[in-house]
């Protein structure tokens, strides 16, 4: 059995992917599946951790993250669209109205 | 056994992350991202936690991801603009890829530091300690009554995110 240690780096390597991901992307899609991959590597540090306490309290927030993350992505991918309606792009560069 | 199990399902997961944000069009990203959550889920059957191996795979893959496919065809833009001029010499250039890359291996440095000063925690192979952990009847027990409350709240955000994206989606806002 892989220690805690294993999948903890795993979960690091997965949140800095998906880091990397919103900045390297000019894809408002895909900065929201970079989203996703973060709230994925933190799931599976607290089931891990979970585990190893011999808790099912892990799985529990984990099941939750999955709910939030489940709403964010319909609030989120609502908003894409009505951006995509407004200036027909997906680059986040096109979104400046708020800037000065 | 486990162990080259972990490093499967770690290799997959990691290298279709990888594949996620290393190419332009939305659609593959989207089906790299399904692969993703595939070893992740295995991983999850590796610490005893069937439950959430499986959430992972319907609600994940199952629905989120199906949703995020619906919004890329209707959207209909196969891939993303290439940068002009200056970011166009890969992740060294000036510009905010060098930026990106820099704040990964910073962060990836941090964590490894912290983790590789962090004594081995072996996880518990015991069988009573497997059996309780990936156990739904006291995952139920627990979400219902010790977590009931946040159970109630998350239905209650799901339905103000339900009436949002149908507001936000409207034609005229």
């Amino acid at each position: 059995m892989p220690s805690l240690n294993h999948f903890l780096l795993l979960s690091g390597v997965l949140f800095a992917i998906g880091t990397t991901g919103v900045f390297l992307r000019r894809n408002v899609i895909t900065m929201l599946l970079s989203i996703e991959i973060m709230l994925n590597a933190v799931n599976l540090t607290f089931v891990a951790v979970g585990r190893t306490l011999g808790s099912v309290e892990g799985q529990i927030i984990a099941f939750f993250v999955m709910a939030v993350a489940a709403a964010e992505a319909a609030v989120g991918l609502a908003i894409v669209i009505q951006l995509f309606r407004q200036r027909e792009t997906l680059n986040p560069d096109a979104f400046t109205s708020l800037k000065w | 056994m486990d162990v080259v199990l972990f490093y499967l399902f770690g290799a997959v997961t990691v290298g279709a992350s990888l594949a996620v944000i290393g190419q332009r069009s939305p659609l593959r990203s989207v089906l790299w991202l399904i692969a993703s959550f595939l070893g992740l889920s295995g991983l999850y059957v590796l610490l005893d936690s069937p439950f959430t191996a499986v959430t992972q795979i319907i609600v994940y893959a199952g629905a989120i991801m199906v949703l995020f496919l619906f919004v890329v065809m209707l959207v209909n833009r196969p891939r993303e603009e290439a940068l002009a001029d200056h970011a166009r010499n890969g992740l060294l250039a000036k510009g905010p890829r060098r930026s990106a890359a820099a704040l990964a291996v910073a962060f990836l440095a941090l964590v490894g530091w912290a983790i590789a000063r962090t004594p081995e925690r072996p996880i518990i192979a015991e069988a009573a300690v497997a059996d309780h952990v990936s156990s739904v009847a006291q995952i139920g027990r627990e979400l219902f009554t010790t977590h009931g409350f946040a159970f109630e709240v998350t239905s209650v955000l799901i339905l103000v995110a339900m009436v949002g994206a149908v507001v936000l989606a409207k034609r005229v806002l």
